[in-house]
């Protein structure tokens, strides 16, 4: 008889039916996928950073390819959250995932009235606090690079918010482990981490640098030994569910994460090489636990042998 | 969609670019000219993401679809070096094409610039087929660059322009004399960006509908990463998506 295995993770009350979700900015809304997979059998969709108001972005040119990686320096583009619940959800809410925002903003105030008109939504069973995007001139980052500031945010957003409440740390930033401690004091369900690192990249030819804004986020393979220690410190310092992230492109590197700590992944730069990715890491994890007699995927969260 | 397409022929047509064909043992996919694949490059350790490529040409009679590619790094210079049995990951067709002109009567125009001339082969012979009249307007630097000639001419009237006058008329394709009297009900355009504006200017002195095809940088190519962006009337879109192909009253150059 085939042994029945749990591959299902939760974050606070969010239940998800495998640890994988898509990164915010890198899988649209979804839709932009559905040649590619079937939606319904992911743990979790972050659509992509929307903010109170429309916001063009950054910019052409916004993306430079690095070794094992990229730079972007998108900007937040979106339509805004109004056009959100008026275009978009009506269209994604009855996918058969964790379908889960991404809000950002650029002052308190905003971060809260985004917040607040999700909270209505009752296909959206949880957002994600994004105070680390590096690609906004005001605010965003600002927030989550001091304990003070993301508390001020994370506290405000906790009073209007009654879903599940995942914090996206900055990985640019002394030490992350305070800034996970003052997310989960202020009421944080979860953090995720990391958003992109700040980096550079320049055409010697030309002598002028590659992206519109000089500097932007980068992703990708290059970035997961940091991600990879990040994780790990804020698992050991925090008691919340971590999402670990960075660099993931295969069901290993999934693993790698959950054994450092994460509860779940999430896959991002990962779809551009691989629009299915996500359906072959689930496969792949599946796969890790018959291999290793794993019957609950909880048992491998920060199962790093020492 | 994603194939594992199997690499038929790859031949160096001159020193810096490459014709790939490709095919599969099922028939593939219905595409349109002036979408594009991304190609997932295998053999160069130093490419990360896909590299768009246009679509060349479809040969329905033995199922490949061409790839012309122009080496300028190391994703390209892979792709130049596969060899024929070696399988390839695309995502394909992807973008949007261009759009079919109005009167078959009255001629149209697609000008070519460097390794742009690429999606006009496919786009001259769909025309053709349909009934429409083609001409082809190609620029160079020199002879050795001005690619499937004998190809182009089976779909229509072929002008070259050499900045060398090796080939046609000395210059750029904006001194072709046909540029600026032909009677053209429409104009297609890809090529380097300072060419398509050149044409697109002119096109537009002559209120001369246009479409140009764009090369922006791109990371997904399939709308969702809104890095490859074009500031438009419209605000920003995404090549990939919305484009490669824009109609130029979209431009805001
Ligand atoms: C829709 C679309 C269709 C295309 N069709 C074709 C085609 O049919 N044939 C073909 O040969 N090429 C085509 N290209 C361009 C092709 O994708 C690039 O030349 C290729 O990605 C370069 O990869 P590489 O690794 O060889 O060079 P890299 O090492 O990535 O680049 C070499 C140099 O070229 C610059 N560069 C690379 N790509 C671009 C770009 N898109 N815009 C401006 N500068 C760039 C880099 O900054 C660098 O300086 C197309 C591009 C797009 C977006
Ligand atoms: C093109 C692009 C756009 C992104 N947009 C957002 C965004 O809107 N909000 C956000 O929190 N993170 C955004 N990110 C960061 C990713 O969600 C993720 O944190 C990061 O890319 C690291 O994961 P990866 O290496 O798997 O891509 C973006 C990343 C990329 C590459
Ligand atoms: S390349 Fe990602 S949106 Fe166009």
């Amino acid at each position: 008889m085939i042994k029945e295995r749990n591959t299902s993770v939760k974050l606070g009350n969010l239940v998800l039916k495998n640890p994988v979700m898509t990164a915010s900015g890198t899988f649209g809304y979804g839709s932009e996928f559905t040649d590619f997979l079937d939606l319904n059998q992911i743990g979790g969709i972050i659509v992509k950073g929307t903010t109170l108001h429309h916001r063009e972005g950054n910019p052409y040119p916004r993306m430079a390819e690095t070794p094992s990686g990229m730079l972007n320096a998108v900007g937040l583009q979106n339509k805004g959250v109004h056009y959100f619940i008026d275009h978009i959800y009506p269209s994604i809410k009855d996918i058969d995932s964790n379908i889960i925002v991404n809000v950002s903003g650029s002052q308190v105030e905003d971060y809260v009235e985004t917040a607040r008109l999700i909270n209505e939504l009752e296909g959206i069973p949880a957002i994600e606090l994004n105070i680390s995007c590096p690609n906004v001139k005001q605010g965003g980052m600002t927030f989550g690079v001091t304990t003070s500031g993301a508390e001020e945010v994370v506290k405000a957003v906790r009073k209007v918010y009654d879903k599940t409440l995942i914090v996206k740390l900055s990985p640019n930033v002394t030490d992350i482990t305070e800034i996970a401690k003052a997310a989960e004091a202020s009421g944080a369900d979860s953090v995720s981490l990391i958003n992109t690192l700040l980096g550079m990249a320049i055409d010697a030819e030309r002598k002028k640098p590659l992206l519109s804004t000089i500097t932007g986020g980068l992703s990708g393979p290059a970035v997961k030994p940091i991600a990879l220690r990040m994780v790990w410190q804020v698992s050991q310092a925090v008691k919340i569910p971590v999402v670990g992230l960075g660099g993931v492109m295969n069901g290993q590197d999934a693993i790698e994460f959950m054994l450092a700590g994460a509860s779940a992944i999430q896959l991002g730069t990962a779809n551009f090489i691989d629009p299915a990715v996500t359906i072959r890491v689930i496969n792949e994890i599946e796969e890790y636990m018959i291999r290793h007699n794993v019957s609950d995927i909880n048992e491998l969260v920060g199962a790093l042998i020492i | 969609m994603v194939l594992d397409l199997t690499v038929k022929s790859c031949e160096m047509i001159h020193k810096q670019y490459a014709l790939l064909k490709l095919t599969q043992k099922d028939q593939l996919p219905e595409m349109h000219a002036g979408q594009f694949v991304e190609v997932r490059v295998d053999n160069s350790s130093t490419t990360f993401l896909r590299r768009p490529i246009s679509i060349n040409f479809i040969d329905p009679q033995d199922n490949t679809l061409w790839l012309l590619i122009q080496v300028i790094g190391d994703g390209t210079r892979a792709l130049a070096e596969l060899q024929v049995g070696d399988l390839v990951n695309v995502i394909l067709p992807l973008g949007n094409g261009f759009s079919w002109p109005i009167k078959k009567d009255q001629p149209i125009l697609l000008v070519g610039g460097g390794v742009g001339t690429a999606p006009m082969l496919y786009w001259g012979k769909l025309l053709k087929q349909k009934g429409y009249n083609p001409s082809f307007l190609l620029g160079a630097r020199s002879k050795n660059d001005l690619l499937q000639l004998s190809d182009f001419a089976a779909f229509g009237t072929v002008y070259t322009t050499t900045e060398d006058e090796s080939h046609g008329v000395k210059g750029y394709v904006t001194n072709h004399p046909m540029l600026k009297e032909g009677d053209w009900q429409r104009i297609y355009v890809c090529g380097p960006k300072p060419m398509m504006m050149a044409v697109a200017k002119e096109a537009r002195g002559r209120k001369i509908g246009c479409e140009v095809s764009l090369e922006n940088s791109m990371a997904c190519g399939v709308g969702a990463c809104l890095c490859c962006v074009e500031d438009t009337v419209d605000g920003n879109v995404c090549v990939c998506k919305e484009g490669p192909v824009l109609d130029i009253d979209k431009l805001k150059w």
